[in-house]
C-alpha cells in the first residue's frame, strides 16, 4: 500500500481536571499560572492512532499541528518524542482569542499549507473546553468527510478505511474513503510512552514556527475579529445554599430521619 | 425566517430522542417570548407519522426528509440538508442535541453557514447585549449559557451578528413538556434528492450495535449516588442494596467511576449524565462543581458525609455527620424496619 501522509490536531491545555484552590483569582477569573499546561488527553489518543497508522503502512509521516503561545511548541516536540515526525506550531497574536470556528480556520489554512494529507487526525475535544467542535469544522474547511468518537482503526485498505466508533448507548462500524478527518475518543487506546532514543535525537529541535501570514491566511478571520461568537460575561460558580438539617450517624439520628422522609412521602 | 428550529434526533425503532422533545419545549418558550413560530427537522427512515409525535410540544412547522439513506446517520447528508434548509430558511435560532450525533452535526453546519455554535448549554435566555468597541446595542439575542473550563465558570456566549444562533444542550438539563396535545402544526415533506448529492452518501455504517440501559437514572425518582470516599466497588454494593429497597437507582462522581469503584455509565456531573430525582442521596461526596452540575435540580438532597464542612452540604435539605460504612447499613436496616 503506498505511503501516507498523517496529520496531527493538538492542543495544549491548562489541566482543569485538578483545580487547586489557588486556580480561580478572587474576582472570578482563572489564574493560569497556577494549572500546569498538559498535553490534551484526548489528543494524545489521536496521536496514538496516527503512530499505529504509520506502523501499518510503512514510509508514512506524521506531522504534528498545534496552535498557541511561543511555548505550545511543547505539544510538537512531545508529539515528536514518542514517533511524529516533524510539526508546525500556528503562533500569532493575530490568532489570539479565537473561538472554534476561527481556530478550524487557522489549523485549515495550515493542513493546506502543509499538503494534502490523506488522514487527520485529532481529539474527540480539549478539556478546557469541552466543545469536541473544531475536528468537524477543520473537516468541512477542507471538503473532507469526518468520523467522530473513533475508538479503534479496524482496518485500512488503498484508499479506504474501517473504523469503530462509539455511538450513544453503543457502538458501530463504519467505512469511510481516504482522505478522511477523525476524531478520537479518550475510550480508544492510550498513547505509547516516549521513545528514549528519539528524546535524545530531538530535545533540542527547533519547532517552525507560522505566523497568519505563512498560512496564507486572511488575519480578518483569525482570532477575535473571525469568532463569530463573543463571550458576553464569565461568571464564578456559586450555588445557592440551603438551610440543612443535620443529624449524626446515631440509631436515634438515622431512624427519625427515615421516619420523616417516610412521612413526607419522599420514600416509601 | 427568522423563527426557531430543532433539530430533531430520531432513534432506534423511529422514537424521538427525549433530548430532542426537551428542547421542543425550550425551543417552545423562547419562540413566545420572541413572539415568533418553531419549527422542527425530522431526518431518517420511516417517518410516516412522525409529525404527531412533535406537535404537541408546539411545533407549528415540522420538516421532513424521508429516505432509506438517511438512517443511521452519518453526517454529510444530514449536514447537506441542514444546511440547505437553513439557507432557504434563515432561522435566528437552532438547537440540537449534545448528543454524539449533534456533536458531529453542529459543527460542520455551522463551519458550513459560518455562524456561531455554542455546546453543551446549560441554559438558555432572551437578552441585550452591548458591543463595547462599537457601541452598537443587539436587542433579543440568545444567551449561550455554559460552564467553561472544566466546569470552573460559567460563561454567557452570544453571537451578535450571524445567524442562525446555534447552540447543543445535553440530555436531562431541560425540561419536557407537552404545551397542548391538540396542537395542530404544518407538516412539509420534502423532496430529499434535492437536498443531497451521490458524494454524501461515501462514509457508509456496516454494523451497529446498540445496548438498552442498564440503567434508568434519567427517569428514576431517587438516586443513591456515591463518591470517591465510598472507598472501592464492595463500598458500592451497599448502594446497590439501598438503591434496590428504595426502587431507586446508582450514581456515581466522575472520581468515583475514575477510581474503578463503578461504571462508566453511571457517571453523573457536567461530562456525564444531568439528573433531577425526586430525592438524591450524595455518599461520601464531596461535591465537586462538575458533580454538582449535573445533580443541583434534585427534589431533596441528603448528603451523607464525615467531613461536616464538605462542599455538597451546602446545597443539602439533610445533612448526615458520619462514616458512610455506618451510615448506610443503618439507613437499608432502619427503612427495613418502618416498612415491615
Amino acid at each position: 500500500m503506498k505511503s501516507l501522509k498523517i496529520a496531527v490536531l493538538a492542543k495544549q491545555v491548562p489541566d482543569t481536571r485538578n483545580v487547586g484552590k489557588d486556580a480561580m483569582n478572587e474576582d472570578g477569573t482563572i489564574n493560569r499560572a497556577a494549572l500546569p499546561a498538559i498535553f490534551n488527553p484526548e489528543d494524545m489518543n489521536a496521536l496514538e492512532q496516527a503512530l499505529r497508522l504509520k506502523d501499518m503502512c510503512p514510509g508514512s509521516t506524521v506531522t504534528v499541528f498545534t496552535m498557541g503561545p511561543e511555548r505550545a511548541k511543547e505539544i510538537v516536540l512531545e508529539g515528536m518524542f514518542r514517533g511524529a515526525d516533524t510539526g508546525y506550531l500556528l503562533t500569532d497574536r493575530l490568532f489570539a482569542g479565537a473561538d472554534t470556528l476561527a481556530t478550524s480556520y487557522a489549523l485549515s489554512s495550515a493542513l493546506r499549507k502543509a499538503g494534502s494529507f490523506d488522514i487527520i487526525v485529532g481529539g474527540r475535544q480539549a478539556i478546557d473546553g469541552d466543545t469536541a467542535q473544531v475536528g468537524p469544522q477543520v473537516a468541512q474547511k477542507l471538503g473532507l468527510p469526518q468520523v467522530t468518537y473513533v475508538e479503534e482503526i479496524l482496518a485500512l485498505e488503498e484508499g479506504k478505511i474501517t473504523l469503530r466508533r462509539a455511538i450513544t448507548g453503543g457502538v458501530e462500524t463504519v467505512e469511510a474513503p481516504l482522505p478522511v478527518l477523525l476524531t478520537v475518543n479518550g475510550t480508544a487506546a492510550a498513547c505509547r510512552p516516549r521513545n528514549a532514543k528519539l528524546v535524545m535525537a530531538r530535545k533540542k529541535a527547533e519547532v517552525t514556527a507560522w505566523s497568519v501570514a505563512d498560512v496564507d491566511a486572511d488575519p480578518a478571520q483569525c482570532g477575535l475579529s473571525g469568532s463569530p461568537t463573543k463571550v458576553k460575561k464569565v461568571d464564578s460558580i456559586s450555588f445557592q445554599a440551603k438551610e440543612s438539617k443535620r443529624c449524626t450517624s446515631s440509631d436515634e439520628d438515622i431512624r427519625s430521619l427515615v421516619e420523616e422522609l417516610i412521612t413526607n412521602h419522599t420514600i416509601g | 425566517m427568522d423563527n426557531i428550529f430543532v433539530y430533531c434526533e430520531i432513534t432506534e425503532g423511529r422514537n424521538v430522542a427525549p433530548v430532542s422533545l426537551e428542547l421542543l419545549t425550550k425551543g417552545r418558550s423562547l419562540a413566545d417570548r420572541l413572539g415568533c413560530a418553531l419549527e422542527a427537522v425530522a431526518i431518517g427512515s420511516g417517518l410516516e407519522g412522525i409529525e404527531a409525535d412533535l406537535y404537541p410540544y408546539g411545533v407549528d412547522r415540522v420538516h421532513v426528509f424521508d429516505d432509506a439513506a438517511l438512517f443511521p446517520y452519518t453526517t454529510a447528508p444530514h449536514a447537506a440538508i441542514i444546511t440547505k434548509l437553513f439557507t432557504e430558511e434563515k432561522p435566528q435560532i437552532a438547537l440540537m442535541g449534545a448528543t454524539v450525533i449533534g456533536r458531529d452535526l453542529g459543527p460542520r453546519v455551522s463551519s458550513s453557514l459560518h455562524s456561531g455554535l455554542t455546546a453543551d448549554c446549560t441554559s438558555l435566555e432572551i437578552g441585550e447585549y452591548e458591543d463595547k468597541k462599537s457601541g452598537k446595542v443587539y436587542e433579543n439575542l440568545l444567551y449561550q449559557i455554559r460552564p467553561a473550563f472544566g466546569g470552573n465558570i460559567i460563561a454567557t456566549i452570544v453571537n451578535p451578528d450571524n445567524r442562525p444562533q446555534m447552540a447543543t444542550v445535553r440530555e436531562g438539563v431541560m425540561k419536557r413538556e407537552i404545551r397542548d396535545a391538540a396542537y395542530k402544526g404544518e407538516l412539509v415533506r420534502h423532496d430529499v434528492s434535492k437536498y443531497i448529492a451521490p458524494e454524501d452518501l461515501l462514509v457508509r455504517v456496516i454494523e451497529r450495535h446498540v445496548e438498552k440501559p442498564s440503567h434508568h437514572l434519567d427517569t428514576a425518582n431517587i438516586i443513591v449516588a456515591g463518591g470517591y470516599g465510598m472507598g472501592s466497588r464492595e463500598g458500592f454494593d451497599k448502594l446497590f442494596e439501598l438503591a434496590k429497597l428504595l426502587h431507586g437507582e446508582v450514581g456515581a462522581t466522575r472520581a468515583a467511576v475514575d477510581a474503578g469503584f463503578c461504571d462508566h455509565d453511571r457517571q453523573i456531573g457536567q461530562t456525564g449524565l444531568t439528573v433531577r430525582p425526586k430525592l438524591y442521596i450524595a455518599c461520601g461526596i464531596s461535591g465537586q462543581i462538575q458533580h454538582i452540575a449535573g445533580m443541583k435540580e434534585s427534589g431533596i438532597i441528603i448528603s451523607v458525609n464525615s467531613d461536616p464542612d464538605a462542599p455538597i452540604n451546602s446545597i443539602a435539605d439533610y445533612v448526615v455527620t458520619g462514616r458512610v460504612e455506618d451510615v448506610i447499613p443503618k439507613l437499608i436496616a432502619h427503612y427495613k424496619n418502618l416498612t415491615k
